[in-house]
């Protein structure tokens, strides 16, 4: 038995410790918000928030992710998120919309611990997400407006 | 309050829509294959009667209006796009509106641009739907309006419809689901007038997404998400080599995995079964299976390109002949002649192909992003051996297709079909396609060879044109085969160049068809995204041999008026003429798919063999434009999706096998590679032509000519090679 604590509750998963958390997630926990693009940590689609930092849920393995602190895309809260997911809404961001759960988890990571992100720090902080429609110039905008919102907030 | 999720009607909506049909007769009832010879992409359908209006949207008692989507949503904003149709001529609130798919019904939902056909692509959606889901709504808004003037005894003339609502000066009001259940009751007017353009409040507004909210807190139901009680997950084992065969395999080890359950063999390989997605991949992973190889394609991609080489000597199939072309080479005075070559392309859509199949009560449910609804009911009614009336599909939102969700053979469907059948399962079967799978699963966008000869004389005018044209069918042998293959052409090989809107006196095109066990497929913009490219950095070679500017050279040789605004926007908004700067160059590229010309500038910088585009500046022609916002974005998004095929995108296959497997060797575009895209419509209020794809064609050719302008070199084959 694998206690995980995701979302804010504890559940009790009997699985192989060597599944990858995203399996878990999706097929164990029904929470079907986290995505399987690449099963090898080169798409970002299935990213969550493992301690509060962006983590590719297909290459954490159960047994690791055992007892911390995971969140998904279904339970995002707090001033960031909001202004993450209002800024993506305001923009017209999505298209297919598969990988933007993904591109959320990682915006929200990146806002929280940089404010004010340049384009530079984007594309960097960014790089491991994919988008196949292509959204990107809007996910830079959407950063920049989350940006701008929060500033203007506090 | 009922949330747009993209779920599917309901079994009893269904049954209720097809009592309403058949009651109403509006579309003939059937399908029949083949598909008619009908107008093509671009071609849009003539007279659209007004169906019932409750065929494509219901209204609840709490004012909600649900547009039935007949399209499948895969990011192009159709359902957006039908939704605001409806609610311009509906009077309806933006915040009213939702959406669901519509059940597989031919007789109801066929795309009236391809036929008695349900289904979404070759960017037809606006264009065959601009009248239909107008009148739908102008019929209903009428319905209310007069339901309304019945109960309240006035007269129609008296009442206005306005934000859900039908008003009366004496302040009296009502909703339209407070009216709802007797304006059902009325005749549906044939002849509601649609607005006046200058009367339209939503069509030309940037709306808001209306799969937008879902889409971005995790709850959008992508096939992937559908969870049926007691569903089996399936990984199947394909071949390494296409057109190869499963002879027998070895389970054992599979079968030790605690989470696995069963292992069949099917026509497309080895099954496994199992309780979830990680046994059903792992336990994949642990078969043996033997393979029979003896009709499989076991060459490399450059014996592949050699063999169309030698193709090309001979004499192929004529898909354009215009005056004498070998003569007015012969009196040409300048020669440009050049050899393109083009890759095999993955789709690589961000959801990988998966689908879900439950029999139940001797019906077949299919949960699947169908893009192809008329051809994946009858491919599960065959290989399950029922009536395609007992074929249910929902249909879910898809995470991309670019077109391989929508597949004339239904491959990955049809394997769903055969692993329940084999298994003989009562649990609903759920069929995950790993990225390994889909980066090698074939069906692929052909390679393709192309070879010419242009002349110019003594003032710079084209004086013959001979092209030569390599590559492997996409439609023959489907059923739209009568739609896009005359004599052995297929149109789609050699389309946007032997109909070229550009006037060439003598002109001569020639089409071979080259054949391989693997299979290929339309691949977003189909055969544009080889033809644009050849035809436009031909342009412009020409153009720099007459000395002339790039805009006037193709100015002066196209005579369509949306060619020319287009091109002109372009080159405007672009400060066209400008120098760009040190290593860097500009280039320009236009052409027209789906009956949108797109004009492209592109601004790059080049750093030894590597280049970086840094700006698009993009003008459309797509009539009018429903939501100009989509259409920006969908002209973002064809960049952001094409330019990873000049950077480096490419399937080769070494002895037949494919080198490529997932995101780390077939890499799409990345953020830091997305270039500013600024995108310009021209004005217009035409009917609404395709946006979907047209936004790809132009991108190679805009770049290679950039390039060209700051090296001298030209790009003759994808992915691009500076070295
Ligand atoms: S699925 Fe985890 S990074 Fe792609
Ligand atoms: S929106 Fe489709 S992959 Fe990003």
């Amino acid at each position: 038995m694998i206690t995980l604590k995701i979302n804010g509750e504890s559940h009790q998963l009997d699985a192989d410790p060597q599944m990858p958390l995203l399996w878990a997630i999706r097929d164990h926990l029904n929470l079907t918000g986290t995505k399987y693009g690449c099963g090898r940590a080169l798409c970002g689609a299935c990213t969550v928030h493992i301690d509060g930092e962006a983590a590719r849920s297909c290459s954490v393995m159960l047994g690791d992710a055992a007892g911390r602190d995971i969140t998904t895309i279904e339970a995002i809260e707090g001033p960031v998120a909001e202004a993450v997911v209002g800024a993506w809404r305001e923009l017209n961001v999505v298209q297919c919309g598969y990988c933007q759960s993904g591109q959320i988890m990682s915006a929200i990571t990146l806002l929280s611990k940089n404010p004010d992100p340049s384009d530079e720090d984007i594309d960097a902080s960014m790089e491991g997400n994919l988008c196949r429609c292509g959204t990107y110039q809007r996910i830079r905008a959407a950063i920049h407006r989350s940006a701008r919102n929060l500033g203007g907030r506090s | 309050m009922n949330r747009s999720t993209g779920q599917p009607a309901s079994a009893t909506r269904r049954q209720f829509l097809k009592a309403a049909a058949t009651g109403a007769a509006v579309f003939a009832i059937g399908f029949y294959l083949p598909f008619g010879r009908r107008a093509r992409a671009q071609g849009v359908p003539q007279a659209v009667e007004t169906p019932p209006p409750n065929l494509f949207l219901t209204i609840d008692a709490d004012n909600n209006i649900t547009l039935i989507s007949k399209y499948l949503e895969m990011g192009q904003g159709v359902t957006t796009g039908l939704a605001t149709l409806l609610a311009e001529e509906l009077e309806a609130d933006w915040s009213q509106m939702h959406f669901e798919f519509a059940p597989n019904d031919a007789s109801v939902y066929n795309n009236l641009v391809f036929g008695p056909v349900m289904g979404t692509g070759g960017s037809t959606s606006m264009a065959g739907s601009w009248e239909q889901m107008r009148k739908v709504g102008a019929a209903a808004r009428s319905m209310f309006v007069e339901a309304a003037a019945r109960k309240w005894r006035l007269p129609m003339g008296e009442l206005k419809a306005e934000k859900g609502h039908v008003l009366h000066g004496s302040g009296k009001r009502a909703s339209y689901g407070e009216l709802a259940a007797d304006a059902m009751q009325l005749p549906v007017p044939r002849d509601a007038p649609l607005k006046d353009p200058a009367d339209w409040k939503l069509i030309g507004k940037n709306l808001p997404r209306i799969d937008s909210p879902d889409k971005t807190d995790g709850r959008a139901t992508f096939a992937l998400d559908i969870r049926r009680p007691g569903t089996v997950t399936a990984a199947v084992a394909h071949p390494p080599l296409f057109g190869a065969r499963p002879t027998g395999f070895d389970a054992d080890a599979a079968k030790k995995l605690p989470g696995v359950l069963d292992a069949v063999q099917i026509p497309t390989g080895v099954a496994v079964l199992a309780r979830d997605s990680w046994s059903a991949l792992r336990g994949r992973d642990l078969l043996s299976v033997e393979w029979d190889n003896s009709n499989a394609e076991t060459r490399s991609s450059e014996q592949i390109l050699a063999d169309y080489r030698r193709q090309a000597e001979g004499a192929g199939l004529p898909a354009a002949n215009r005056g004498d072309a070998a003569a007015a080479l012969g009196r040409a005075t300048q020669k440009f002649s050049a050899e393109f070559t083009f890759p095999y392309l993955a789709h690589a859509p961000m959801e990988p192909l998966n689908c879900a199949l439950e029999m139940k009560d001797g019906e077949a449910h299919l949960w699947a992003g169908s893009q192809l609804q008329s051809i994946d009911e009858r491919v599960i009614a065959e290989i399950m051996g029922i009536g395609v009336d007992r074929v249910r599909i929902h249909t879910l939102l898809s995470g991309g297709s670019f077109g391989r969700r929508g597949n004339p053979v239904g491959d990955w469907v049809a394997e769903l079909a055969q692993i329940v059948k084999a298994s003989d399962s009562k649990a609903p079967v759920h069929l995950l396609w790993s990225r390994e799978d889909d980066i090698r699963g074939g069906f692929y966008r052909p390679a393709v060879l192309h070879q010419l000869e242009v002349g110019l004389n003594d003032e710079g005018d084209i004086s013959g044109w001979q092209h030569k044209v390599v590559t492997q069918s996409i439609f023959s042998g489907t059923p739209f085969e009568q739609m896009m293959v005359s004599d052995g052409v297929d149109h789609s090989s050699v389309e946007g160049l032997a109909d070229t809107p550009y006037q060439i006196g003598d002109f001569s095109v020639r089409s071979f068809n080259a054949e391989s066990p693997l299979p290929v497929l339309w691949w977003r913009s189909v055969g544009h995204n080889h033809t644009a490219h050849v035809v436009e950095t031909t342009i412009d070679a020409l153009a720099a041999m007459a000395g002339a500017d790039p805009v006037e050279y193709r100015l002066k040789l196209l005579p369509d008026a949306r060619d020319r605004e287009t091109l002109k926007l372009a080159a405007g908004k672009s400060g066209w003429g400008g120098n760009p700067g040190e290593n860097r160059g500009r280039g320009i590229a236009c052409h027209r798919s789906f009956g949108t010309p797109v004009a492209l500038v592109a601004d790059v910088t080049v750093d030894g063999d590597a280049f970086q585009v840094d700006k698009i500046v993009a003008a459309v022609h797509c009539g009018v434009a429903i939501n100009p916002d989509i259409v920006a974005a969908q002209v973002e998004g064809a960049i952001g999706f094409a330019l990873s095929t000049l950077l480096r995108n490419e399937i080769t296959l070494e002895n037949g096998r494919v080198q490529q497997s997932n995101f780390h060797n077939y890499v799409p575009t990345r953020m830091r590679e997305m270039p500013k895209v600024e995108v310009h419509i021209v004005p217009s209020t035409d009917a609404p032509t395709g946006i979907g794809e047209p936004g790809v064609p132009p991108l190679a050719p805009a770049v290679g000519n950039a390039i060209a302008a700051a090296t001298g070199k030209r790009m003759y084959r994808l992915p691009f090679a500076l070295a």
